[in-house]
């Protein structure tokens, strides 16, 4: 199978310091996948690198490719528009606008196309709540101020505000690490429904998450992607013994 | 960096190879009954199976609570569950001498239907496994563990001679032998028994060690050990 994203010896650098190095692998379509290591291992750098967020940064340079859907996004002519309405994140801290819940949603698809009708955004705003499951908590409260929901909501909201520009690929970087083991449970849910329509690609420092909701996992140490591969196999039997020491907790 | 967890492995670790050293003296004492027809033996066996099955249930918790409290993984989560399969194939042997020393007290008061000769190979090869599965187990060795999954089918070769033996130069030719006949039937089907238990520990090891799993699929190891 065509991998959606493929990573063909990207290096990275922050200035003189090379935060990925020679990092090559297939992401597959409608899979999750779980990015882990420790601290300042270079995970959410490459997460970052899918829609090009490390742009923001002054000094950062790259080599290599990443092709998605076969097209190298790393290159000087990407078109980071169309690439960043395919490729979403969702953050660590949910982050939504200090606006109603309805406006957050349709927020991009204003930016996007300015064409929208009335109809047309109640629709975009019915169909990302019920993909997400708040559409029966919020329907009724649509333009109440988007900062009073709980932080469960919230991040589900932030779910469902990058839904509704259609994306194909979900980053999602820690975004369980502020909520409470329920509300991790929902949103891993949440995943897992998701991952019928979307490529996922997931960093957590939380083992046992990446165990439970991904289909692969990739382990970085250093810059360096170390072992990449089934889940299972990973947490079960890594072929690495960096690998096996990390997940063991014997690393560090 | 040194974990917690790995003083509680290690303990695991000591209470399977108690549990293993016991079972292996219960076999060694159901056989010594047998062949010397000691009643008094016979009945140490059985009574020693309650202090096996509680320390089985001790073992058992551990690993439970080894898991819900570490949630291991890898390597520590292949011990773990490596320990459980073993621990009760540990106890299903231990029950195995206990059914060996009934069938012995049922013999003691009977002359002997004939000189014993395969039985005691028989025991002898449950013996050396059993020791050889355990050894394999304590010292992490998956060749060893191999070793002890290739000689299975030598005891259950054993097993059918002993078992014609019986039935067609005894019981066919006179059913009153039958009496005498049949727990040693019984006796040679234990040991067999005993051999498919070990056998399961050393393919647990494999698994344990190498994280291959070879259960089932026997044939595969005769030809590519």
């Amino acid at each position: 199978m065509i991998p959606k994203i493929k990573v063909n010896n990207l290096n990275l650098w922050y200035g003189d310091f090379q935060a990925l190095k020679g990092v090559s692998a297939d992401f597959s379509d409608r899979k999750i996948t779980a990015i882990i290591g420790p601290s300042g291992c270079g995970k959410s750098t490459l997460l970052r690198v899918f829609n090009r967020m490390n742009d923001m940064i002054e000094g950062v340079r790259t080599s290599g490719e990443v092709l998605v859907d076969g097209v190298n996004v790393v290159s000087a002519e990407a078109d980071l528009i169309s690439l960043r309405r395919k490729v979403g994140m969702v953050f660590q801290r949910p982050n939504p606008f200090p606006l109603s819940v309805y406006e957050n949603i349709v927020f991009g698809n204003r930016i996007h196309d300015e064409r929208n009708g009335r109809k047309k955004l109640d629709a975009i705003v019915e169909r990302s709540l019920k993909s997400v499951l708040l559409w029966e908590e919020l329907k009724d409260r649509l333009h109440n101020p988007a900062l009073r929901l709980s932080l469960e909501q919230k991040q589900r909201l932030c779910i469902a505000r990058l839904l509704a520009v259609k994306p194909e690929v979900l980053l999602m970087d820690e975004p369980c690490s502020t909520l409470d083991p329920q509300a991790t449970m929902r949103i891993e849910e949440l995943m897992r429904e998701l991952k019928n329509d979307y490529t996922i690609i997931i960093v957590t420092h939380n083992m046992q998450q990446a165990a439970r909701v991904s289909d692969d996992t990739g382990f970085m140490l250093l810059g360096e992607l170390i072992e990449f591969g089934n889940t299972q196999e990973i947490f079960t039997a890594p072929k690495d013994k960096k690998t096996e020491d990390y997940i063991t907790g014997r690393y560090g | 960096m040194e974990r917690h967890l790995d003083d509680e492995l290690k303990e695991l670790h000591q209470e399977i190879l108690k549990m293993g050293v016991l079972t292996q003296e219960e076999i060694s004492k159901a056989i010594e009954a047998l062949k010397e027809r000691d009643r008094g033996l016979a009945e140490d066996v059985i009574n020693a199976d309650v202090g096996i099955d509680k320390l089985e249930l001790m073992i058992d918790e551990k690993c439970i609570d080894l898991i819900a409290r570490y949630q291991p993984m890898a390597g520590d989560l292949r011990f773990i569950a490596t320990a459980m399969k073993v621990n009760s194939d540990l106890e299903r042997i231990a029950d195995l001498a206990v059914d060996i020393s009934q069938r012995v007290l049922e013999l003691a008061d009977k002359p002997l239907l004939k000189p014993l000769v395969d039985i005691p190979k028989l025991s002898l090869i449950a013996q050396e496994m059993v020791r050889d599965a355990i050894e394999a187990f304590v010292r992490r060795d998956a060749e060893l563990a191999r070793k002890v999954v290739l000689s299975d089918p030598q005891a259950d070769k054993l097993r059918n001679l002993i078992q014609d033996e019986l039935i067609n130069d005894y019981m066919s030719r006179d059913p009153s032998s039958a009496a005498r006949a049949v727990p040693l039937l019984l006796i040679a089907r234990y040991l067999e028994r005993i051999c498919d238990h070990t056998t399961n520990i050393a393919e647990d090891v494999i698994y344990m060690v190498d994280a291959k799993v070879v259960r089932h699929r026997t044939e595969d190891l005769r030809k590519n050990p």
